[in-house]
């Protein structure tokens, strides 16, 4: 048999496979060059843009939970700036889309990091976290209220011309609402889910684990809100989606497109298997070379209730 | 790099203390001391993460099957405190582990001719038998101050001995050595010409960076933090540098600009 197609076409960006990285679990690439072949997965998303290089949040930022990690980094990065003068000229020499994903602290910050990516050659595509609290009106997060995001991401769409996916927070009581504000605004696509909010106590000194307080879980313990929010997504709305959350294997990756994903990002993975992106696209191709499926597209969507 | 290794042995040498010896990939034989692995302990979900631990020493061995020449090992000396090591502690000989080695920078041993001093405490002990081993083999002169709570936690003595390192114990409670804090035995010591290399809780290494700041003589510190990736991409294992403020903040990632620090590098409390 011949080797089955896993190319997908996300929002008119073209990939090899479906399998992207998720951003602030790959660095900005560079720092897996040692374990993995860049040029052997989907697409890369980098770590969190802002206007303004951005400290994070003081330490401890990790905690290992069952099955799961709770991070509070804080979106430490380096800024938009030199990440185009560090980061990006090495990314440019590698042959895979690269995804920029952005934050702002204001609204106006936003359109601000979406004007400058526009036009920038090397950048595929932008990914926009709205899972950020704005700092002017309150700290309400963006992604929890259905009026905030959809301002957000029409402003962003007015500075670029760019692939725009739109990441949600799954922190909200109705995803789809969300996700339809998003679309209605301008999204090309949209990923999800987002690290659910969590928190770790230290019994014995009587004190949150986390500096923060509280912190974001992922990895394999979210699994099956991530797949029930693409679900529910994929059946509300029209837009390509990637499935994000708790993905350790090819299975899981083939899972997310079922429930409707075009195309997934792997995260904490990452971290216990640096290679672990790679791996992932290659167990994905060998499941559809054993149960002769010729076409990843194939199973997007094709779960059947 | 990535690597699947075999469990060598895995014997406690003190209550607790456990000293596990792995195959090693050839690229080992470039290690530099400080430098450390991340182990993962299983395949499972749980624990999640992998744990990080400070070569404790590397070398070559020539294995029991036939027809096969000399191979690398690594040793890491680790304290059983929770889930992760204590999985650890039930591997046997033929087990497999997954490792990433060798990673962060480690000790840059300095001009010949001074007198190197380490000083640890606890499983702070392991990167620097390591050291202690590359700088004997330079015909270095090396001291040891080594302390614990008690007896029990100050390890592998005889080895540093072994090595012909000069060595000094301390102990909270005196059951070795003099009874008090190692910082204390070290202060008498001190003098210009020495070059400090300390591993250990944070308390001990924040009263050596002091002191060594007071006697002028440069010192460079083994650092902990909790970690997720162990090659700069999570971000969860900074900590502050030295000019860090709230306004020009300055964090530093323990496992890639570390875990090795000059002492005045970073910010001490
Ligand atoms: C660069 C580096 C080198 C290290 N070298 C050694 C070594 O040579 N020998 C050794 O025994 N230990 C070493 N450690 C510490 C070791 O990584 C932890 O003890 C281990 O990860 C604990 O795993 P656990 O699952 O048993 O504990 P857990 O169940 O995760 O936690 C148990 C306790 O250990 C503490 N702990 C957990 N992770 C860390 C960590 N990364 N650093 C400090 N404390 C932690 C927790 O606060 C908790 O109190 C090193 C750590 C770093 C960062
Ligand atoms: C340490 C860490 C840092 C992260 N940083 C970002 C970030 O900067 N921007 C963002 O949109 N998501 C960030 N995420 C969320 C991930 O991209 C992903 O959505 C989430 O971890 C769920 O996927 P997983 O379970 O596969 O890790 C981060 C996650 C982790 C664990
Ligand atoms: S452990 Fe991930 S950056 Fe250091």
């Amino acid at each position: 048999m011949q080797r089955p197609d896993m190319s997908v076409v996300l929002a008119g960006i073209q990939m090899r496979n479906p399998v992207m990285t998720a951003s602030g679990t790959f660095g900005y690439g560079a720092e897996f060059a040692d374990y993995l072949d860049l040029e052997s997965i989907g697409a890369m998303v980098t770590k969190g843009l802002s206007l303004k290089p951005k400290a994070g949040n003081p330490t401890p930022r990790i905690v290992e939970t069952p099955g799961g990690m709770l991070n509070a980094i804080g979106l430490q990065n380096v800024g938009i700036d030199a990440f185009i003068e560090q980061k990006l000229p090495y990314l440019k020499d590698v042959n895979t889309p690269v995804i920029a994903n952005l934050y702002g602290n204001t609204l106006e910050e936003y359109g601000e990091v979406a004007s400058r990516l526009d036009g920038l050659a090397g950048v595929a595509g932008i990914e926009v976290n709205i899972s950020c609290p704005n700092v002017k009106q309150g700290g309400i997060v963006f992604g929890t209220d259905p009026g905030a995001a959809q301002e957000v991401v029409s402003l962003v769409k007015r500075n670029t011309s760019k692939p725009l996916i739109v990441k949600l927070s799954p922190n909200v009581t109705d995803v789809v609402l969300m996700a339809k504000a998003c679309a209605d605004a301008g999204a090309d696509a949209l990923s999800l889910i987002n690290t659910l909010t969590g928190m770790a106590i230290d019994l014995d000194r009587r004190r949150p684990v986390l500096a923060n307080v509280t912190g974001g879980l992922s990895g394999p313990a979210i699994k099956p809100v991530a797949l029930r929010m693409v679900w529910q997504v994929a059946k509300a709305v029209q837009l390509p989606l990637i499935g994000i959350g708790g993905i350790m294997n090819g299975r899981d990756a083939l899972e997310f497109m079922l429930a409707g994903a075009t195309a997934i990002q792997v995260g904490t993975a990452s971290f216990l298997d640096p290679s672990a992106a790679q791996r992932i696209a290659g167990e994905m191709e060998q499941y559809l070379v054993e149960n002769g499926i010729d076409n990843v597209r194939s199973l997007i969507g094709a779960l059947e209730v | 790099m990535q690597f699947k290794s075999m469990v060598i042995s895995n014997v406690e040498v003190s209550p607790n203390y456990f000293r596990m010896r792995m195959t090693a990939p050839q690229e080992l034989a470039c290690a530099v001391p400080g430098q450390f692995v991340m182990l993962k302990v299983n395949d499972a979900i749980d624990p999640l993460l992998r744990r990080p631990f400070g070569l404790f020493d590397v070398g070559s061995f020539v294995p029991e099957y036939a027809g096969c020449g000399a191979q690398l090992y690594c040793e890491i000396l680790y304290k059983v405190v929770g889930k992760g090591t204590k999985l650890l502690a039930a591997l046997h000989h033929g087990d497999l582990v997954d490792l990433l080695v060798p990673l962060g920078k480690g000790f840059q041993m300095g001009p010949a001719g001074e007198e190197k001093v380490l000083v640890g405490g606890g499983v702070g002990l392991a990167p620097l038998y390591y050291l202690a081993k590359e700088l004997k083999e330079r015909g270095e002169k090396v001291r040891l101050f080594a302390g614990g709570r008690n007896r029990d936690d100050v390890l592998c003595i005889t080895e540093f001995e072994r090595l012909g390192v000069e060595t000094y114990v301390a102990t909270d409670d005196g059951t070795l050595g003099e009874r008090g804090f190692v910082t204390q035995v070290l202060e008498r010591h001190l003098a210009s010409g020495m070059r400090i290399f300390a591993c250990g809780p944070t308390p001990m290494l924040n009263a050596v960076a002091k002191m060594s700041q007071k006697h002028g003589v440069p010192c460079q510190v083994s650092m902990e933090a909790y970690m997720a990736c162990g090659v700069g991409a999570c971000l969860g294992c900074v900590m502050k540098g030295a000019n860090h403020s709230d306004e020009t903040p300055d964090y530093r990632c323990v496992c890639k600009d570390g875990p090795v620090f000059d002492s005045f590098e970073l910010q001490w409390s």
